[in-house]
Parts: structure tokens; C-alpha cells; sequence
């Protein structure tokens, strides 16, 4: 591991300050943010424009981000790791904190991803939240995501990327309970802000640990250190930040949340809880590589961690019948995947970003058409109630094709190039020496089989197969029809064109940077040279039997839901089928072990706290107020009562007096 | 005669003072205590004057004298003000501060 580090600690790109065109970078994250401001702030007078504006905001930030690409890409790759500074932020005494922020490889691809997709998702939204009488508020929110995200990959700290990390949580809260007057949706932000809030007390623990080893937390700073702490810190740091990166992606075993985050608007779904924000966590993995590099252990766990969640979204995703559910399931399952590569070290950064960019395209496009489905079905979820759905709308059908295609890994669709590098390099994983390279290989092949098997369930259960919707006459194939009267339709122009073009990208966009490792070299400033490990098992045979798993998971579901009919009510399944529909029993084993201790913890604080603090407290107040009721009697407003107390008085002090003289 | 007695008649007319002041309702009547409590001091003064053979008791009896006319006509004053107000002349009635 030593001599790993080495090698990447010499390949990484020392940071030179940005000038130029690179100065204008600060604009990124401003743009969406004003806009935002303006779009919350101008209130009622904003709604006949407000979509609009919340569509340029992004738009704009594309732009300068293609800006800024285009002139980083015109120079050497030894000085495209810049740094702007934004000034001192914080300063006490001898603690400061700068803020800046830092544009390399690493990042610009994360803003090119967050920028392009974002736009897309927001002209979609446009069509999408059209009869919405709050459309103006979701744009506010989705523009305010947009920066805070923007913010978070940003950083050129850990300071400010929590800034950005907590903005991002923020906005997909404010975003999941959009329709929060609807008490399920409510339940579910909350559900969702408060297992991230688990995770951000890792990466505020990071945080802290950081200063102290360090003294700092600028990335780049904090990368050159990393050798310099002990390996027991470098652990200490790898799982906090690991605990912080299962918290926003969904991670095990804190991934319960994101299920219920799809309550939201379809657009957040896509744009939030699959393409962006829910990567954050491996864009945290990856841009820690110098700790977790310094520790093996960390990022082991990180392995499993990504190995485990792997398995259980995609175990999930095959028993779910709410088509944002499986998409949710799937995200996390693809996430998984994007761990262990960064679990897997320096030689599966490259390919968790790449995974990263790749599902970015076709889970937004496969969510896009989802809400394309549910808009032309009178927003109804449940697969059963869809089938042969192709002929009704064509672009639907061809885009989530294509990004059907994308997720489970045909060549040469996106999901291919970065799926099958991943497998690869799980097989090759410690240079193929020990138990790892042939679990976490195993782990990931299986994977894909299984995705293979819930996606084209998915896809077969929505546009082919039987029609099992009542389409007015009352009668469906095999017997009269149950459920309301559909009238599917295709989506408008402005709903589809953004399916149009994240199919395009699900496409060919794997292809394109695969070709002559493109991507991984443009990578290399971040993630240093990728080293060559032969896989324990030869790459032939486990393309074959990826292609094989593909094959067989495909030809399983279109045999289970396409040739066979499929009943319109759930059957009660198998054991795994019903603990999979509950999620694996996630929420009841979160309940037992910790909502209702955590219950019982909190009314026992809040009886003590009545009872001793309170009635300390009250029983002070009690006792003076007591006191002033006996003291009041003696103030009855009667004179000669007055008189008689003065006259006493004197007799005392005559008495008195008396007695000091005898 | 012995001036011992003029202290004693000076102490009953005091405590009948005091104790009309104390028991009686009507203005007028505790006003007229607060009188004979005032006249009672004047005699002790001017009797322990004529016992120390000093004039001194006897000029702070003037003076008391002319403040009990200035608290005659301040206090009459009050009462007819509280009787015109009140139609009573009871100063148990007179309880508007309190509650």
C-alpha cells in the first residue's frame, strides 16, 4: 500500500491559482443562486416568468462550465488543477478558515454533469409541474439545489463543501415534501433530513479530526498531509467520511430514506435522488483518495459498505411495483456499485466517476420517461396497472429503451463501458491476491445479472406484455377490466426533448469516452495513474459471463412479465418477494432497534426534564408567588389596619429602646 | 399639685386618641382622635417644660399647635373631597388601590 501511495501522491497534479477565464468560475454556483433568491423572493408577481428564469439560471451556469472545459482542455495536464481564492472566511485569533474554490478535472466533470443534466431536468419540469400552482417556488427550490451542489463539488475545503453539502440537503427536503400538504410526503423529507442528518455528524467528525491532525481542511493541503498522520487518524477520518457518504447516497445501512424520497415531484426524483446529489457521497470517497489511500481498513469498509448495498437495491428493485420505486431501488443498487470501485482503490476511481457520469444520463433519462408514464396515466405508479404501453407513446417507449439498454450493461450502450470496467476491476482488486478480488468480483457479477432481471421487469411490465388499464371499454385481455378509465398519451415537446437527449447520452455517451481511455486519462491529475492488475479471472470469460447474466436476467423477466400474464393485484410471493417489498424489513429493524429506544430515550428526557428541571424550576416560582399572596393580606386598604401596625411599631421600637436602657 | 398627674391625663387622653383613631369608621371621628393624640402630646410637652423649668417644651407646643391647624385644614379638605365623591365619610370605603 506504501508504494501506492507513492505512485499517487507523485501523480497528482500540484494546484496552481486561477487565472483567466478560470477566474469567472465563482459565476457557476452565483447564477443558480440568484437565481433562486429572486425566485423565492419575488413572490406571486413572479409566476407568469419564474420557470423561465429558473431555466436560465442552469442554462447559464452550462455555458461558463463549457467554457471553462474548453480552456482547461487547452492546457497541459499538469496545470489543470486550479485553485480561486474567495478570500478569508472565518478568522479567531490563530483559526482561519479560507474559502475558495477549486476547479480540476474532478470537479469540472461533476459541474458539466450537474450543470447539462440539471438544465435538461429543468425544461422538463417546465412541461412536468405545468398545472402546478407553485411551480414558481419548485423552480426557486430546484435552482437552489442546483448552486448548493455546484457549492458542494466546488469546495476547495471541507469547510465549504459542507456548506454545499448541507444546501443540497436542504433543497431535496424542501423538494421531497414539495406536495408536503399530503401527510405521507411530509413524513418522507423529514425521513429523508433526518437519516442525512446521521451521516453529516460523520463528516462533521471528519471535519474536527481534520483540523486537529492537519490543522487545516483544504483538500489540497489535507492530500499533501495525508502521509504525514498516523494510520489509526487516516481511519478514524476514512469512516466518518465513509458514514457521511452513506447518508447522502443511500448507502447501507443508512439507504432507507431514499425510497421514500420518491414522494417528491418526478423531476427532483431524477435530478436529485439519482443523477446528482445522491453521487455526492462517492464524489466524497473519491476526493478523500489521499486518506483512504493511507488506510486500508477505510477503504475496505468502503468496499463492503458499496459490495453490501449493491446486493440489497438490487434484491429490492425485483420485488417493487412502483416504477419510481424500482428506479429508487436501482439508484442505490448503482451506487453501490460506484463504491466498491472507490472502495477498490486507486485503480477503480476512475471507473466510480465514470459509472457516476454514465447512470447520471441514463437513471435521469429512465426517470424522465418514468414521469412521461405516470403523466399519461393520471399519475399512477403501479406496474401492474400499466402494459403495452409502446404503442401509446413512441418516444417514451424508444428513450426508456435506451436507457433500459444503458443500465444493464449491453454493448455498447453507456452502462457497458463503466459497468463491465468496474466488474473488471473488482476481479483485479489487491493485485488479485487474497479473498477480496474474488468476492467483491463475484458481488458485482451477480449484480449485474440481477439488475439485468428488475430493469427489463420494469420495462416489460410498463410497455409490453398485456394491456391491464381500462381503456373505456370496460374490458382488458383475459376478462373485464378494474381500476379508473387511462387515456395514455405521449408527453409534450418540452417533456420529451430532454428524454430525447439523456437517451442520446445513455447511448453513445459510455462509448465515447471509453474510447482510448479518454476519460480515465483526463481523470488522471485526480486519480493518478491507473495501475495495471491482471483480474483473477481472464477479461474474456468475464465479459462471457457478463453478457451470459444479461442474457438470462432479460430473457427470465420478459418470459415472467411479457409472455406470461401479469396479475393486476401483487401475489403474496415468495419469502424473499415479501421481505423485499418491505424493503428487506430495513424500516422495521430501523424501528425496533432504533426509533422506539430512541422513543422511549427522549420521553424519559422529557419527563425528567418536566420533573426536575421544570419543577425546580416552577416550584421556585411557586414558592415566591406564595409568599407574596400571605405578604398581601397585610395590604387589606383599610387605614385604622395601617394605623394599628404603626402603632405597634412604635410600642416595639418604644420597647425596644426601653430594654437597651434598663 | 403634683405635675405627675398632668403626664397621666396626658397618656389617657393619648391612648382615647389612638384608640378612637383605631376602632372608629367615620372620618370625621378618627380625625378628631388624631386631635386629642396631638393636644395629649402638647400637655406632656408644656408639663415637662414646667418641671425642668425649661421653655423650650413650651415653644415646640406653639409649634404644634400651628401644624395641627395646617393638618385641620388640609384634611378636612380631603374629606369633604371624598365625601362629595363618595357620599361616605367611612375610611373603609376609601380602598380604590387595592385589587
Amino acid at each position: 500500500m506504501t508504494a501506492l501511495a507513492g505512485s499517487v501522491a507523485q501523480a497528482a497534479a500540484e494546484a496552481v491559482p486561477a487565472d483567466g477565464v478560470f477566474g469567472l468560475a465563482w459565476l457557476l454556483v452565483a447564477l443558480p443562486l440568484v437565481g433562486a433568491a429572486v425566485l423565492l423572493l419575488v413572490g406571486r408577481r413572479g409566476d407568469r416568468w419564474g420557470h423561465w428564469l429558473g431555466v436560465a439560471a442552469p442554462g447559464s451556469s452550462v455555458l461558463v462550465a463549457l467554457v471553462l472545459w474548453i480552456a482547461m482542455l487547452g492546457q497541459p495536464a499538469g496545470e489543470r488543477v486550479k485553485d480561486l481564492g474567495l478570500g478569508t472566511w472565518i478568522r479567531a485569533g490563530s483559526f482561519s478558515v479560507d474559502a475558495g474554490l477549486r476547479i480540476d478535472p474532478l470537479s469540472m466533470t461533476f459541474v458539466l454533469l450537474v450543470t447539462f443534466v440539471g438544465t435538461l431536468i429543468h425544461v422538463y419540469s417546465v412541461a412536468y409541474m405545468a398545472d402546478d400552482a407553485d411551480r414558481r417556488r419548485f423552480f426557486g427550490y430546484l435552482n437552489l439545489f442546483v448552486a448548493a451542489m455546484l457549492l458542494l463539488v466546488l469546495a476547495d475545503s471541507y469547510v465549504l463543501l459542507f456548506v454545499g453539502w448541507e444546501g443540497v440537503g436542504l433543497a431535496s427536503y424542501l423538494l421531497i415534501g414539495f406536495w408536503n400538504h399530503e401527510l405521507p410526503n411530509a413524513v418522507a423529507a423529514k425521513k429523508a433530513f433526518v437519516v442525512n442528518r446521521i451521516g453529516d455528524i460523520g463528516l462533521i467528525v471528519a471535519i474536527m479530526a481534520m483540523f486537529t491532525v492537519f490543522g487545516t481542511t483544504n483538500i489540497g493541503l489535507v492530500g499533501g498531509l495525508a502521509d504525514s498522520a498516523g494510520e489509526g487518524w487516516l481511519t478514524a477520518i476514512g469512516l466518518m467520511l465513509l458514514l457521511a457518504a452513506c447518508g447522502k447516497s443511500a448507502q447501507f445501512p443508512l439507504q432507507g430514506w431514499l425510497g421514500d424520497a420518491m414522494a417528491g415531484p418526478t423531476p427532483v426524483s431524477a435530478l436529485i435522488h439519482a443523477a446528482t446529489m445522491v453521487t455526492a457521497g462517492v464524489y466524497l470517497v473519491v476526493r478523500s483518495s489521499p486518506i483512504y489511500v493511507g488506510a486500508p481498513t477505510a477503504m475496505l469498509v468502503v468496499a463492503i459498505v458499496g459490495a453490501i448495498t449493491l446486493l440489497f437495491g438490487a434484491i429490492v428493485g425485483c420485488a417493487k411495483d412502483d416504477i419510481k420505486k424500482v428506479l429508487a431501488a436501482s439508484t442505490i443498487s448503482q451506487i453501490g456499485y460506484m463504491m466498491l470501485a472507490a472502495g477498490l482503490g486507486p485503480i477503480g476511481y476512475a471507473f466510480a466517476i465514470f459509472h457516476l457520469i454514465t447512470h447520471g444520463f441514463f437513471k435521469a433519462g429512465l426517470f424522465l420517461g418514468a414521469g412521461s408514464v405516470m403523466h399519461g396515466m393520471g399519475d399512477q405508479a403501479d406496474m401492474r396497472r400499466f402494459g403495452a404501453l409502446a404503442r401509446y407513446m413512441k418516444i417514451t417507449w424508444v428513450t426508456m429503451a435506451l436507457g433500459w439498454l444503458a443500465i444493464i450493461g449491453v454493448p455498447p450502450f453507456s452502462g457497458f463501458w463503466s459497468k463491465d470496467r468496474i466488474v473488471e476491476s473488482a476481479y483485479a482488486v489487491q493485485g488479485g491476491q487474497g479473498w477480496q478480488p474474488w468476492v467483491f468480483g463475484t458481488v458485482a457479477l451477480v449484480g449485474v445479472g440481477i439488475t439485468a432481471f428488475y430493469m427489463s421487469r420494469l420495462f416489460f411490465m410498463t410497455f409490453h406484455g398485456s394491456r391491464r388499464w381500462d381503456d373505456g371499454s370496460g374490458m382488458v385481455p383475459g376478462g373485464p377490466a378494474t381500476g379508473p378509465v387511462r387515456h395514455p398519451h405521449e408527453s409534450s415537446a418540452l417533456m420529451t426533448w430532454p428524454m430525447i437527449v439523456l437517451a442520446a447520452g445513455s447511448a453513445v455517451l459510455g462509448g465515447a469516452l471509453a474510447v482510448g481511455g479518454a476519460f480515465t486519462t483526463w481523470l488522471q491529475p485526480m486519480t493518478g495513474a491507473i495501475e495495471h492488475h491482471d483480474p483473477v479471472l481472464p477479461v474474456p470469460v468475464i465479459m462471457v459471463t457478463t453478457f451470459g447474466l444479461i442474457i438470462a436476467g432479460a430473457f427470465l423477466a420478459w418470459r415472467q412479465y411479457a409472455a406470461a400474464p401479469v396479475a393486476v393485484v401483487a401475489p403474496r410471493g415468495s419469502l424473499l418477494t415479501r421481505a423485499a417489498r418491505r424493503d428487506l424489513y430495513q424500516d422495521d429493524v430501523a424501528e425496533v432497534a432504533l426509533m422506539r429506544p430512541g422513543q422511549y430515550l427522549t420521553r424519559s428526557l422529557v419527563y425528567g426534564d418536566r420533573q426536575v428541571v421544570d419543577g425546580t424550576v416552577s416550584g421556585v416560582a411557586r414558592a415566591v408567588a406564595g409568599t407574596g399572596e400571605l405578604v398581601r393580606r397585610l395590604q387589606n386598604g383599610y387605614v385604622r389596619s395601617y394605623a394599628l401596625t404603626m402603632a405597634l411599631g412604635v410600642v416595639v421600637l418604644a420597647a425596644v429602646v426601653l430594654a437597651v436602657r434598663i | 399639685m403634683n405635675l405627675t398627674n398632668y403626664l397621666v391625663l396626658a397618656s389617657l387622653l393619648f391612648t382615647i386618641g389612638a384608640l378612637t383613631v383605631l376602632v372608629r369608621r367615620n372620618a370625621i371621628i378618627v380625625f378628631m382622635g388624631v386631635e386629642l393624640m396631638l393636644n395629649a402630646a402638647n400637655l406632656v410637652f408644656v408639663t415637662f417644660a414646667r418641671i425642668h423649668g425649661d421653655l423650650t417644651g413650651q415653644v415646640v407646643a406653639f409649634f404644634v399647635m400651628v401644624v395641627a391647624a395646617a393638618e385641620v385644614v388640609v384634611g378636612l379638605a380631603i374629606i369633604v373631597a371624598i365625601y362629595r365623591t363618595r357620599r361616605s365619610a367611612s375610611v373603609d370605603d376609601v380602598n380604590l388601590l387595592r385589587s
